[in-house]
């Protein structure tokens, strides 16, 4: 069994269901994207995982727990991390209190954990003091992981990281994305960016309209001349 | 030389002492508006009568303290008083809170309807103070009085006006220092004090956070006990209490906190001292400064006022539209209405 398993999800947030039998599932320290056009259900599979959308049918297990029932704040207490798309910041605190409130839990000394997150992204050690909110896109999406990351968690999500960044910028944080799956953590990520995304892809989900289209191997996906032609242009 | 002292000496006594003891408890007043508001996002129309409330307590126990023949010496019963008072209303404040809020915070109700809500909640408050201590005047004040005695400081100094300061007026702007200065480490450098800044930055990513939604609403309150009781017991001792007065503090208080952006603390205090020097200096007869301070001829015959004192509500309201209109998220970054 994989290390975490959305299995067979289907719901939504009112009467329809935007989720029909979508399966994600993420190996330990690996990367699963979930790709697909604009309204294939991406993001809700996500919530779904994180417990931020009821389900109906279909269980969500962490490592061999059925967390179907937990809030997603139980969820965070048990090794999972959410960095939403927009506002994963707290921009009027400093980026150092922002990494604080990310490790809000945890009881024990937490500066080893920031100096690992310094480390990861230099950038923020330099700007520890600044609010979060005068930083740049790119520098915003570093404090919002190392804000998740805080938690030490087991497996980090990731909904659009690159969202809004610049290719340059995309780059440099699908290189840390790498870097900290290297560490053990699994990562589940939804991105914009398909092709991007899924050449650094361990496992890629191909959704459209909220259910599994495609599931393979980033490369093999990446190779395959179907999902190309119709959802990486060519 | 002689002439600008006196001027100066004029000015002090009706427009700097009583505009600066002023301008603190509006800050204060207006720091409690802006925590609600920037936690609990909704504007607290209670917040006068929670002030009320605070002050009839603390009242009540400065009296049974003076019948005890316990006092502070030079210094008012009521401070003695002041935490018990706050103990009791951050006690009341909870239980209005466990009553009321929480039932519309669960719905997730929208601000315009916890507003409502909180307009019941002071009829409610206001009746209840009424109904405790009466509607009249109570002056609960006792101690030494003054500081600077006006006619020992003429005898002094041999200038022809008396500088006047009360003990109530240093009381007030010391006490307000203190509590501003704690409240700000609060916020700044503790573990709970930075949580609530969070949740009130992004309740969703506190709520990720692992940051308990209900702690946050606790100490608030608790915080706004505080902050009302401080604010009611000074304003009360420099001038006096009456459940109707702290009513209409309301308008000042609410005008303090957007002119310096809602849910900004540092906002409150600057836009409390703002309206109070406005409200004081726009209602003040200048006619005897500037009998010292002008040459001869062009004294003024007229009192140079530009409006009387009993339209001094007139200049909070003034204040509040202009900066609705022009600048609604305040003079120092808040939020907007």
């Amino acid at each position: 069994m994989p290390f975490l398993i959305g299995e067979a999800m289907t719901g939504g947030y009112g009467a329809a269901d935007i989720l029909h039998d979508c399966t994600i599932a993420v190996e330990k320290g690996e990367i699963a994207v979930i790709v697909g056009p604009n309204g294939a259900g991406k993001s809700t599979a996500m919530k779904a995982v994180f417990g931020m959308l009821k389900l109906r049918k279909g269980r969500v297990v962490l490592d061999g727990t059925d967390i179907t029932d937990l809030s997603p704040q139980d969820r965070v207490a048990k090794g999972m991390a959410f960095v939403p798309q927009t506002q994963n910041i707290f921009t009027s605190m400093t980026v150092e209190e922002n990494l604080e409130m990310g490790a809000f839990l945890r009881r024990d000394d937490i500066r080893t954990t920031m100096e690992q997150i310094y480390h990861l992204f230099p950038i923020l050690r330099d700007k520890r003091r600044q609010a979060a909110g005068e930083l740049s896109g790119g520098q915003r999406q570093q404090v919002a992981v190392g804000r998740a990351l805080m938690t030490q968690p087991k497996l980090l999500m990731l909904d659009e990281p690159t969202a809004g960044v610049s290719p340059i910028v995309m780059d440099e944080l699908f290189d840390r994305i790498i870097e900290v799956a290297r560490t053990g953590i699994s990562i589940l990520m939804v991105e914009q960016n398909a092709r991007q995304a899924l050449e650094i892809a361990d496992k890629g989900y191909v959704l459209v309209q909220g259910a599994n289209r495609y599931t393979d191997t980033g490369e093999a996906l990446l190779a395959n001349p179907e999902v190309r032609k119709s959802f990486l242009g060519g | 030389m002689h002439d600008f002292l006196n001027g100066l000496v004029v000015l002090l006594n009706y427009v700097i002492i009583p505009a600066t003891t002023y301008g603190s408890q509006l800050a204060l007043g207006a720091l409690g508006v802006t925590l609600v508001y920037g936690i609990l996002r909704f504007s607290n129309f209670a917040h006068g009568d929670t002030m009320a409330f605070g002050t009839m307590v603390t009242i009540l126990f400065t009296w049974l303290f003076q019948s005890w023949g316990i006092s502070l010496g030079p210094l008012p019963t009521a401070l003695l008083a002041m935490p018990i008072g706050i103990v009791v209303t951050a006690l009341f404040l909870l239980g209005t809170d466990r009553l009321v809020y929480r039932f519309y915070r669960k719905q997730k109700a929208a601000p315009v309807i916890l507003v409502i809500v909180s307009m019941g909640v002071m009829f409610i408050m206001n009746g209840l103070v009424r109904f405790i201590i009466g509607t009249g005047e109570q002056n609960f004040d006792d101690g030494t009085r003054v500081i600077i005695n006006p006619f020992a400081f003429k005898d002094a100094t041999g200038l022809d006006q008396g500088l006047a300061l009360r003990t109530t007026q240093v009381i007030t702007v010391v006490t307000a220092v203190v509590v501003v200065a704690a409240l700000f480490w609060f916020l700044n450098r503790t573990r709970s004090g930075k949580s609530m800044r969070a949740f009130s930055d992004n309740e969703d990513l506190a709520l990720l956070s692992g940051i308990n939604p209900e702690r946050v609403v606790t100490i608030t309150w608790i915080l706004v006990a505080i902050l009302t009781t401080v604010a009611g017991v000074l304003y009360g001792l420099d001038k006096s209490f009456k459940p109707f007065t702290y009513f209409q503090l309301l308008l000042p208080i609410f005008a303090s906190a957007v002119v310096g952006g809602l849910g900004n603390p540092l906002g409150a205090i600057g836009g409390g001292f703002l309206v109070a020097y406005s409200e004081v200096a726009v209602t003040y007869a200048f006619k005897l400064v500037l009998k010292y301070w002008l040459p001869a001829g062009l004294q003024p015959s007229g009192l140079v006022q530009l409006m009387g004192t009993d339209y001094k509500y007139a200049v909070s309201f003034a204040i509040l539209i202009i900066v609705l209109l022009f600048k609604p998220t305040g003079l120092f970054k808040g939020k907007s209405v």
